[in-house]
């Protein structure tokens, strides 16, 4: 109750409420989790159920146009599944994938830029050196090449079942560097902070006090930048996806649904492919605006 | 209200107040401070952090920083108001006739030009010479700064000085175009004790020769003992006392001039406890009514709590405290 | 046990050394040899029970560097911190290495910078008794926090505060407080009033001087400020360049100093009394560290220099006010009176 009242009285959420465009962006934000966490409650029809799709409704309009039907709003696709149902499905999966890499990523980075930036020395410059080369290639180029060694090695019959798995470690460890940099940077500042000095007089291990006292101080920065990578992974994903090398088709992310809709961009059924469009860019956007807002908010010096 | 123009005083401030417009209201930084400066004299103002001097310094060179905004009084150099001027006008006034020296001097120095290019780029900006005369006078600031070897060091660039060397430096800066009044808001804090002695013998001598007016923030009294004229000690962003500096510091009248006083330990004194003042100066935004320093006053009667004191002239110094009041007050 | 006679903390020809070289590929291309920064070299001293004492200097002459040696933050280079007879460098399993360290707790300048942001009062000062093991109970450790609380002049409802509810001088307190908890005996504190307001200032030096007299601590004590240390210091310690120039009683340093050095800090102070003493200008600056003068090195700024001191560095020797000075002029008896 305490803490509700503080946070709402925060400069974080006075910047947030003056700023129309971040509240219209949270809001958009919220809607696609709401609607990728309860897609199997709240989509028209599950269009992966067999039994809920007819050929019959195959390549019908959005409704607005003649032959739309109402309960087919964004009309349907060349097997009769309502694109509208696909996109909350597609979201899921899209968000699915984007959420648990960045938490790997962060994880991953966090962890390696602690040990970096306390330990200082060969360590630090073992690590930094991997993020340096790492970066120097781009972060699409580094999931492929996961991707394609995990195909290599992953016996063809578990590839579907675990290629949802792969993606995410693929996007995951091609994004940790960001986070390293920035936990390093902090924690080498954090380290020669009088209150870590103060816990190293105590006697305080090494370990406790890089969780207990660094950790909490450097989440700030971190949190900012979970916020944007979450939108460049949401896109890596769709991305590889559309690709053909992301998630399988029978369980189609955006990225899937706006590859398979691209071969019917030209046969006329263009809504197959631009609604999932639209909501990705959509989706991303808002996402983006979100961490922009949140690194200004939390930059002392912009406020 | 105007006033006529006064020419044994070169700055004078009137009731000035400060602003800062916040979320929660607005905070009142500088509140009705009134003080003047002759030329040649040095103006002390000490006080605890907070309160207030900083930004009475910025208001007379005109450099507030926004929010922050000038929301009352009157400035006057020379009888001319200089609060409200533009900022093209005022930035004329700032470097020729005020310079500004402050706490950190390599904020004032650009590091990516020599000292000697500052200072000639300065020079030629506020007066009209050649830029091999701007050269020449750059040398001598420097030389009379004390910077030894001036030929040779006014090539260098600042990150090749040293802290004290560096402050040298701003203070030449800041005499470059011959200004009448110099706001020096904490120079030497960032500085050894040993270098802190030589630019408090520095600004007195310049002080002497030049006619400067100074105006001296600090919260150092041994600092202000040794360099002011008058001193002026502000707390929660008025000021409490303001009179000559002997009887400031030997005989303060205000309660808080005299916690403070008592709270410096002295060299040569007997051990035993420091008198000291409890709490803390307010925060802007609590200012207590009445008499802001009456949380902490051990002399506050009921009148404190209530009035806020008046500046009330003793002597030679002005008190803002009731206990100074002639009328027959209810006093207990 | 220690005696009345024996230091409880001893440090023997202490010195730290840091390598500030370039990278070694800048060094080979611009032909840059090793650079070595000594930023304390050789100092000894002992501080007895109950005693303080105190090191003054300019900045960047080694005391935080001292201060840091002393708690164990850094490894000495050379040289050995003894406490109560234990050589620290000695100690042997994590078990004794924490018996020892519990015994001994520092306090920092920046108060601001000394509490960790994130963490409860509370918790702050609980957490050298948590990590000792001095207490388990939770209810004991609330007991025990709430009266150092009340001890540092705080009250029992600040502990559920986040340091930034108070002020300089509030979390000067609280960091006392944290180090008080695991009951040491010996504090060292580096500048804990150099950020503070004068005011704040004398609260802070009452409530350590009125702590050592309760507990029985002995502190050493790190400060810039001449009249701070007159007030808390029992000796006094004046340094120059990483290394004690002379040592002794607070008032023989102040009212009979020897080192020319101690002489020129004693006349930079402002003189309050506004007397009009006249004194001896101050001359030059402190020196770069990484490239000291030869022989004494502060005989460029020494108005009493001559060739040996140049040449040779002086030795720490009693000098007849009873302190321990290094400086030839003093040895040689050619030391002009005050
Ligand atoms: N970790 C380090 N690496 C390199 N040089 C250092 C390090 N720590 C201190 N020094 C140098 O050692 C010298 C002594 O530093 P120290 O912090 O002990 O000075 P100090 O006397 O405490 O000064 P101050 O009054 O400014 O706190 C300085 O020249 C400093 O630059
Ligand atoms: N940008 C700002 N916003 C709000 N308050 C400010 C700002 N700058 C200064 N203040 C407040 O104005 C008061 C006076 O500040 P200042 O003049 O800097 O004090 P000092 O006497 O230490 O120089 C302080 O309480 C400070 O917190
Ligand atoms: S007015 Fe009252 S409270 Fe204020 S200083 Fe004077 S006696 Fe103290
Ligand atoms: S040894 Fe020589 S240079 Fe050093 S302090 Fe003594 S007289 Fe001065
Ligand atoms: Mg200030
Ligand atoms: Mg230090």
């Amino acid at each position: 109750m305490d803490a509700l009242r503080r946070a709402l009285d925060s400069d974080i959420y006075y910047s947030f409420r003056r700023s129309p465009v971040v509240m219209l962006s949270a809001v958009v934000t919220l809607l696609f989790f709401a609607g990728a966490i309860f897609a199997p409650w709240i989509a028209p029809q599950n269009p992966f159920d067999l039994r809920q799709v007819d050929l019959m409704d195959a390549s019908l309009p959005p409704f607005w146009l003649p032959d739309g039907q109402a309960h087919f709003p964004l009309g349907t696709d060349t097997q009769g599944r309502d694109v509208f149902s696909t996109i909350l499905f597609g979201s899921r999966i899209s968000l699915l994938v984007g959420v648990f890499s960045v938490v790997f990523a962060m994880v991953l980075g966090i962890a390696l830029g602690l040990v970096a930036g306390y330990a200082g020395g060969t360590i630090d410059a073992v690590i930094m050196r991997v993020a340096d080369v790492q970066l120097s290639f781009p972060a699409i180029l580094i999931a492929l090449l996961i991707d394609g060694v995990a195909r290599l090695v992953i016996p063809q019959e578990l590839q579907h079942e675990i290629a949802l798995y792969v993606l995410i470690l693929a996007i995951g460890f091609s994004g940790w560097v960001q986070y390293a940099r920035t936990v390093r940077g902090s924690c080498m500042v954090e380290k020669g902070k009088e209150y870590v000095q103060a816990a190293r007089v105590i006697g305080r291990h090494p370990v406790a006090i890089m969780l207990q006292h660094v950790l909490p101080n450097v989440l700030g920065p971190v949190l900012v930048i979970a916020t944007i990578h979450l939108a460049i992974a949401i896109i890596t994903e769709a991305t590889l996806s559309f690709l053909g090398v992301g998630v399988p088709p029978t369980e189609p992310s955006l990225g899937t649904l706006i590859r398979i809709g691209n071969n019917f961009l030209f046969s006329g059924e263009w809504w197959i492919t631009v609604f999932p469009g639209i909501a990705l860019v959509v989706m991303v956007l808002a996402v983006n605006l979100l961490g922009d807002w949140l690194r200004d908010a939390l930059n002392p010096k912009l406020r | 209200m105007t006033m006529a123009p006064d020419r044994t005083k070169l700055l004078e401030v009137r009731n000035l107040r400060v602003e800062f417009p916040m979320r929660r209201g607005t905070l009142v930084a500088v509140d009705d401070v009134s003080f003047d400066i002759a030329p040649g004299e040095v103006l002390g103002v000490v006080g605890e952090s907070g309160a207030g001097k900083s930004m009475t310094g910025a208001a007379i060179i005109g450099l507030l920083e926004p929010p922050g905004r000038i929301a009352g009084g009157e400035i006057r150099l020379d009888g001319r108001r200089i609060d409200g001027l533009p900022y093209e006008k005022m930035r004329r006034v700032r470097g020729r006739e005020i310079g500004a020296i402050f706490q950190d001097p390599l904020t004032s120095l650009n590091p990516l030009y020599t000292v000697g290019r500052q200072l000639v780029e300065t020079i030629l900006t506020h007066l009209d010479m050649s830029e091999k005369a701007a050269r020449e006078r750059a040398l001598q600031l420097l030389q009379d700064v004390g910077i030894p070897a001036a030929e040779r060091r006014i090539d260098h660039y600042p990150h090749q000085f040293s802290g004290g060397m560096r402050q040298r430096v701003v203070i030449a800066l800041a005499l470059s175009a011959n200004p009448r009044l110099i706001v020096a808001d904490e120079p030497t804090t960032a500085l050894d004790v040993s270098i802190q002695a030589q630019i408090i013998t520095l600004i007195k001598r310049l002080c002497r020769e030049h006619g400067t007016a100074v105006m001296l923030v600090t919260h150092d009294m041994g600092v202000i003992a040794e360099t002011a004229d008058r001193v002026a000690v502000m707390y929660a962003g008025r000021i409490a006392e303001i009179g000559p500096v002997r009887d400031v510091i030997s005989r303060a009248r205000h309660p808080y001039t005299e916690g403070l006083m008592g709270s410096i330990p002295k060299i040569g004194e007997a051990g035993g406890r420091l008198a000291q003042i409890d709490g803390a100066m307010p925060r802007l935004s609590a200012i207590p009514k009445g008499c802001a320093f009456n949380p902490r006053c051990a002399k506050a009667f009921e009148r404190c709590r209530a009035e806020r004191p008046e500046p009330l002239t003793v002597d030679a110094t002005d008190v803002a405290c009731w206990l100074y009041d002639p009328a027959p007050a209810v006093r207990r | 046990m220690t005696g009345p006679g024996t230091p409880l903390v001893a440090a023997n020809d202490l010195a730290r050394h840091f390598d500030v070289s370039r990278p070694l590929l800048n060094r080979l291309l611009d032909g840059i040899p090793r650079q070595i920064l000594r930023a304390v070299d050789g100092v000894s001293f002992g501080i007895r029970k109950g005693e303080t004492l105190s090191l003054v200097g300019e900045s960047g002459c080694g005391k935080s560097t001292v201060a840091r040696l002393v708690v164990g933050l850094y490894r000495p280079s050379r040289g050995s911190v003894v406490f109560d007879g234990t050589d620290m460098a000695q100690l042997g399993s994590r078990a004794e290495a924490e018996r020892v360290r519990r015994r001994f707790q520092m306090i920092f300048q920046d108060p601001y910078a000394s509490l960790n942001p994130r963490w409860r009062v509370g918790r702050i000062v609980a957490e050298p008794i948590v990590v000792h093991g001095i207490l388990s109970d939770p209810g004991a450790i609330r007991a025990r926090v709430d009266e150092l609380l009340v001890q540092v002049g705080l009250s029992p409802a600040d502990r559920e505060k986040f340091p930034h509810e108070f002020s300089g001088g509030q979390r000067q307190r609280i960091s006392i407080a944290r180090a008080l908890s695991s009951n040491p005996e010996f504090l060292v504190c580096d500048e804990p009033t150099s950020a503070l307001d004068v005011s704040v200032q004398a609260q802070i030096l009452n409530l350590m001087k009125d702590l050592q007299r309760q507990l029985g601590l002995t502190y050493l004590f790190i400060s810039h400020n001449l009249a701070v240390v007159y007030y808390i210091s029992d000796r006094v310690g004046v340094m120059y360049l990483g290394r004690l120039v002379e040592v002794g009683d607070v008032r023989t340093i102040f009212g009979q100093p020897q080192h020319p050095y101690t002489r020129m800090l004693l006349d930079a102070i402002p003189d309050l009394e506004m007397s009009g003493r006249p004194r001896t200008p101050v001359a030059g600056e402190v020196p770069n560290p990484i490239d000291p003068p030869t022989g004494c090195t502060f005989h460029p700024r020494c108005p009493l220099a001559t060739d040996r001191c140049r040449r040779e560095a002086p030795v720490s020797r009693p000098a007849p006010t009873g302190a321990m000075v290094a400086c030839h002029a003093v040895e040689e008896g050619r030391l002009p009176p005050r």
